[in-house]
Parts: C-alpha cells; sequence; structure tokens
C-alpha cells in the first residue's frame, strides 16, 4: 500500500431537515484513517458520532465535503457504486444486530457471500469458519430468537467479517450488552483487527469500551475535539 | 444472479411461512370463488339451452289476441279447426299443426287425485312438440274422428295417480267420466321457465271438445317447422293467410299473434347470461376483497421488510437485486395461489354442478383472467411497497419504524 490513507474526511457536513428546521449535525470534519487501525470515536449523544460512521459506511451520503475511500471520491459515487463498495470493502455490526429472524446463523452469515455470488459450497465452508472464529461453532441452526445478546452481536461479527473486508464498522456494538458480553465481543474485534489487519472502526460513548482502540477521536457538537492515540491499550 | 435471487425470494417465502400461507389464502379464495361462480353460471345457461331445445327445435304458436298472457284476446274471435285445417293444406315445408284446447281438470285413479291440465289436440301435437313415448300408443284416427275417451298421460301424472306402476291399459277419472290411458310420454322435465312440463294429460281434440269445454273454438294451435326450411317465411305465409280469413284489411293491426320459440329461447338464454354475469360481478367483489386482503398483509408487514431492506442493503445487496427478489416472491406466492384457486375452483365446481344437475364446462377465459387478475394484485402490493424501501438511504431503511 502507498502512503495514501485509506479513509480520508476533508470539511465534511451533514444536516438534516430542510427551509427553517435544520440541524446540523456535523459542521466540517477533517480527519483520515490508514489501512489497519483500530479507531474508536468517541463523544456525547448529538455529537455526530453515528452521523459520521453512517457516512464513513456509505449508508448514508454527506451534505458537504468530500470522503475518499482508498482514494475513491465517494460522494460522487452513483448509489450501485456505493453498494458494491459495502459488498465488497466493509463489515458492518450495529448495536441493534440487525440480523434477519426467523433466519439460521448460517443463513445469515451467509447472506453476503450470497449476494457476491459465491457457490453453495464456499458459502457454507465459509459461514461455518466464520462462526467457528467468533466461537459459535455448534450454533449454526438457531434462530436470532434462541440466541442470547451476546450471542446474537457474534453472529452480526460473523457476518460482518466472513466476506474479508478491509474495514469493519461497529456502531455501538455493546450497547446493548452487560459488561461481562462486552468485553467478549470486543476482545473479538480486538483480534480480527490485530490478526486479520482489518481496519476497526467503531462508535461508542463507554470510556472502557474505547479503551480496546488505539486511536481515539472526540466529537462534540458536530465538530472533532481531540485525535489522540490511546497509549495504554491493552 | 438470478438464481441467487430466485433462491433468496424462496427462503424469505419460508422465513415468513404464515404470512405468505396468508397471501396465498387471499388469492385462492378469490380466484376460486370467480371460477366457481362463473362456471356454474355457464353451466346454467347450457342446462337452459338444452331444456329449450327438448322444446322442439322451432315452433309457431298462433294465438288469438295481441297482448300476453291469460285472457288476452281482448275479444278477438277464437280460432276453428277450419283454420287449423287451411294452414294444413294451404302452407308448405311444416311438420305438422296441432290444434290446442286447455282445461283444468282434476283427475283421480283408485284414491289418488291431482289436479292437471289436459290438452285436447291430435297426433300432431307429439311431433310438434317433440315429445316420444315411454310405453303404450298414441291416438288412432278412429279416436280421434269419434272423440273417445282415451288419454295419454305425462311422467308426474303417472307418478301422482300410480307410482311406479305401468298405467297403460288403466282408466283415470276426468271430470265426469271414465278415459283409458293408452300411453305415457317420456319425461322431458323441467321447462326453461320452471314449470313442469310433464304435468299433463293429452286427449283426442273432440273428446275435450265434446266432454270438456263444450265449445267448437280453438284457443291456440301449434305448428313446426321442416328442419332446413325458413321459418320467417313460414311465418310470413302464416300470418297472410291467417289475415286473409280473419278478413283484415291492409292497414289494420293483426288480432292474433304468432309465437316464435325461437325467439323465447333467445330471450331466455340472454337473460341466463345477464344472471351468470351478475354472478360474475359478486365473484370479481370477492376477488377484490381477497386482494384488498392481500394488500393489508403486504403493508401491515412493511416495517419489518423496510429494516431487512436495509440489513440487505448494508451488506451489500444492489437495489435491483433486493427489488427482483421481492418481485420474485410475489410472483412465486401469486402463482402458486393462483394454481392453488384453479384446482379448487375446478373441485368445486364440478362438485357443486352435479348438485345443481347443471353441466360442467371448463371456461379457459375466466380462468386465465382471474389468474392473471390476482397475480397482478399480489405484485403489485408485494412490489411496490418493497420499491420505496428500497429507494430509501440504506441508514433510513435501518432505522425505519
Amino acid at each position: 500500500m502507498s502512503e495514501a490513507p485509506l479513509i480520508r474526511f476533508s470539511g465534511l457536513t451533514k444536516v438534516y431537515g430542510q427551509g427553517k428546521v435544520t440541524f446540523q449535525a456535523l459542521k466540517g470534519i477533517d480527519f483520515s484513517i490508514n489501512a489497519g487501525e483500530f479507531v474508536a470515536i468517541m463523544g456525547p449523544s448529538g455529537s455526530g458520532k453515528s452521523t459520521a460512521m453512517n457516512i464513513l459506511g456509505c449508508l448514508d451520503t454527506p451534505t458537504e465535503g468530500s470522503y475518499a475511500f482508498q482514494g475513491v471520491q465517494v460522494e460522487k459515487l452513483t448509489r450501485t457504486q456505493r453498494a458494491l463498495l459495502r459488498r465488497h470493502q466493509l463489515g458492518f455490526v450495529f448495536q441493534g444486530f440487525n440480523l434477519l429472524s426467523r433466519t439460521t446463523a448460517l443463513e445469515n452469515v451467509e447472506l453476503p457471500l450470497l449476494y457476491r455470488r459465491e457457490s453453495t459450497a464456499k458459502r457454507h465452508a465459509a459461514a461455518r469458519v466464520a462462526l467457528e472464529q467468533v466461537g459459535l461453532k455448534g450454533w449454526e441452526h438457531h434462530t436470532p430468537a434462541e440466541l442470547s445478546g451476546g450471542q446474537q452481536q457474534r453472529v452480526a461479527i460473523a457476518r460482518a467479517i466472513v466476506t474479508q473486508p478491509s474495514v469493519l464498522l461497529a456502531d455501538e456494538p455493546t450497547g446493548n450488552l452487560d459488561t461481562k458480553t462486552s468485553q467478549e465481543v470486543m476482545e473479538l474485534i480486538q483480534r480480527f483487527n490485530r490478526q486479520h489487519g482489518i481496519t476497526v472502526l467503531m462508535v461508542t460513548h463507554e470510556p472502557d469500551i474505547a479503551a480496546h482502540a488505539r486511536r481515539i477521536i472526540r466529537f462534540v457538537d458536530g465538530l472533532v475535539e481531540s485525535d489522540r492515540l490511546n497509549e495504554e491499550t491493552p | 444472479m438470478l438464481w441467487n435471487t430466485f433462491l433468496l425470494a424462496l427462503r424469505a417465502i419460508r422465513r415468513n411461512l404464515m404470512r405468505s400461507i396468508l397471501t396465498t389464502l387471499g388469492i385462492v379464495i378469490g380466484i376460486a370463488a370467480v371460477i366457481t361462480l362463473v362456471t356454474l353460471g355457464n353451466g346454467a345457461t347450457k342446462s337452459v339451452t338444452e331444456q329449450i331445445a327438448s322444446m322442439g327445435s322451432s315452433q309457431l304458436i298462433v294465438m288469438p289476441g295481441q297482448r300476453f298472457g291469460p285472457g288476452g284476446s281482448d275479444g278477438a274471435p277464437s280460432f276453428k279447426v277450419a283454420d287449423v285445417e287451411a294452414v294444413r293444406s294451404q302452407i308448405t315445408s311444416i311438420v305438422g299443426v296441432a290444434p290446442m284446447v286447455n282445461k283444468g281438470v282434476t283427475v283421480v285413479h283408485q284414491t289418488k287425485n291431482w289436479l292437471t291440465a289436459t290438452v285436447g289436440t291430435n297426433n300432431d301435437y307429439f311431433k310438434v312438440g317433440n315429445w316420444t313415448l315411454d310405453s303404450g300408443r298414441i291416438f288412432s284416427d278412429a279416436e280421434e274422428r269419434a272423440g273417445k275417451a282415451v288419454c295419454v298421460i305425462g311422467e308426474t301424472i303417472r307418478n301422482r295417480l300410480f307410482g311406479r306402476e305401468n298405467p297403460v291399459g288403466s282408466e283415470i277419472r276426468v271430470k265426469n267420466f271414465s278415459c283409458e290411458v293408452i300411453g305415457l310420454l317420456k319425461s322431458k322435465g323441467q321447462a326453461a321457465m320452471g314449470q313442469d312440463q310433464d304435468d299433463i294429460v293429452v286427449m283426442p281434440f273432440r273428446t275435450v271438445q265434446r266432454r270438456l269445454t263444450g265449445s267448437q273454438d280453438v284457443g291456440r294451435f301449434m305448428l313446426s317447422v321442416q328442419q332446413g326450411a325458413s321459418i320467417d317465411s313460414v311465418k310470413e305465409q302464416l300470418i297472410s293467410l291467417m289475415r286473409e280469413r280473419r278478413k283484415i284489411s291492409e292497414n289494420e293491426d293483426a288480432d292474433f299473434r304468432v309465437m316464435d320459440t325461437r325467439q323465447l329461447a333467445e330471450t331466455l338464454t340472454a337473460t341466463t347470461k345477464i344472471l351468470t354475469a351478475l354472478l360474475g360481478a359478486v365473484a370479481a367483489v370477492s376477488l377484490l376483497v381477497g386482494g384488498i386482503g392481500i394488500m393489508n398483509i403486504m403493508l401491515v408487514s412493511v416495517t419489518e421488510r423496510t429494516r431487512e431492506i436495509g440489513i440487505r442493503l448494508a451488506i451489500g445487496a444492489l437495489e435491483n437485486e433486493v427489488l427482483l427478489q421481492f418481485l420474485i416472491e410475489a410472483v412465486v406466492l401469486s402463482a402458486f395461489g393462483g394454481l392453488l384457486g384453479i384446482v379448487l375452483a375446478t373441485g368445486a365446481s364440478i362438485g357443486l354442478s352435479s348438485l345443481m344437475s347443471v353441466p360442467y364446462m371448463f371456461d379457459t377465459n375466466i380462468n386465465l383472467l382471474s389468474f392473471f387478475f390476482s397475480a397482478f394484485i399480489g405484485v403489485v402490493f408485494g412490489y411496490f411497497p418493497a420499491r420505496r424501501a428500497a429507494s430509501l438511504n440504506p441508514i433510513d431503511a435501518l432505522r425505519y419504524e
């Protein structure tokens, strides 16, 4: 890889609403992230951290400014091109898990591979490996309703990493979990960052969760307040 | 891509089994109702047409007066036997002509009695009226000439007075005289207008004139046209002959009328068709209600489906792939429901038509029409909410409440 950063935000703004009743969630954000980093985005509610994350994940579009992913200007891409970017480069983990209900863990994990048009054999093999990596061997045929919150989030992580994405985006991944389970999930995410070199971007408002990251960007009121390396990374 | 998407669609159907079943059920019931009702209506039309055909190919019935119905003669003079003879000798290409005089009487055999209508006529009546004998014989010339007390009875009279016995050779009492049963008519069943054609006692014309009505009048007469001959030309000849005999000048209205059973048949067929159309309309409403059911199920599930679409978009599905999946889902459910509905309708139609004793006829048009209509509803309401959802920003679809 060249010296160019994986992700570069410059002068990014996001305005919600139209006319008089508008809300400026992002007021001009600049930062860049290199491949292999583990970044936590922190900040109080309404600071724009989730908005930034959604734009990073191509789930939402910025109002102004530019977002370059591997040197490609994302804001100039079409809907289809952005979908293809998500399909080939990004993996998502959400606070609410967002698994398909009444669908087995295996089928949930297979889904991104189906959209990549992998063969049935490959899909099954890869999904089983991913589930094993998150410690859910033997749970392949359980539906979300039959799994605990921690297990559901691990299925979601398996679904995110089964395509071996370059970036894993996690929006409050431990927000719905208890402390012990949160630690397990964070260790899992940390392992994928260290062992598989997946760049991790995580939004959280809990300092002990953010502590797993090597770099912490703090948002306040739609602006970056601080951007520092985390010295006490475990 | 198509195969993958097809796989996704089938998974989604299986995953939401209850919703899939309810959607399919709406289509099944709508389709089955329409097809069954229309098929039964068609069967009824056919059965009416067949009953009309049983009346004889095409009869002309001549009666005095212009108004239809009883007492409609308006004081116009009755026909006489001479009129009937004139028709027989002067009009060509007719099968026969039968004078008719009717009288309601009670007929008695041993302890049983039955109120019926006798008709006094000649042997042409059986030919013209398309009757065949079940057993026995028709009148002899001597019996006709002498006005003997003999009669040919219909199936209903036999049932009422004799039960399952053969009535031929027995005596029945008609009003104040005894009458020998010489023949039994083969059953014709109900007429198109619902009256029982078999509830009849046929006697020689003179017998009824002398013993029952006591008058020389011929109430009306009936004739039928030979196969292949023009009914209209016979009708014209008949009208001009009667005008001449009744001395009606060119610019006067006729004081008699000629009823053509072909016209009657056409009227009846048209009426039945209207009824079939009405049934079809009722059925169409049920199809519509089924459609609204489908629509409700689809719209109720839109929240869940919108989130699902958000998830699919987030993990890399293209808008078109999501849409194609939903389209396939809708088509599969609608088509499956449609086929099931057709099968159900065929079963119900066959069962009900035999129960109602109307013929069963498969109607390709209505099967195709209702199939495509329900498929259309299923696809529209399955597809368009999905299209709206898929056009959202993925994050908005994910957060949809």
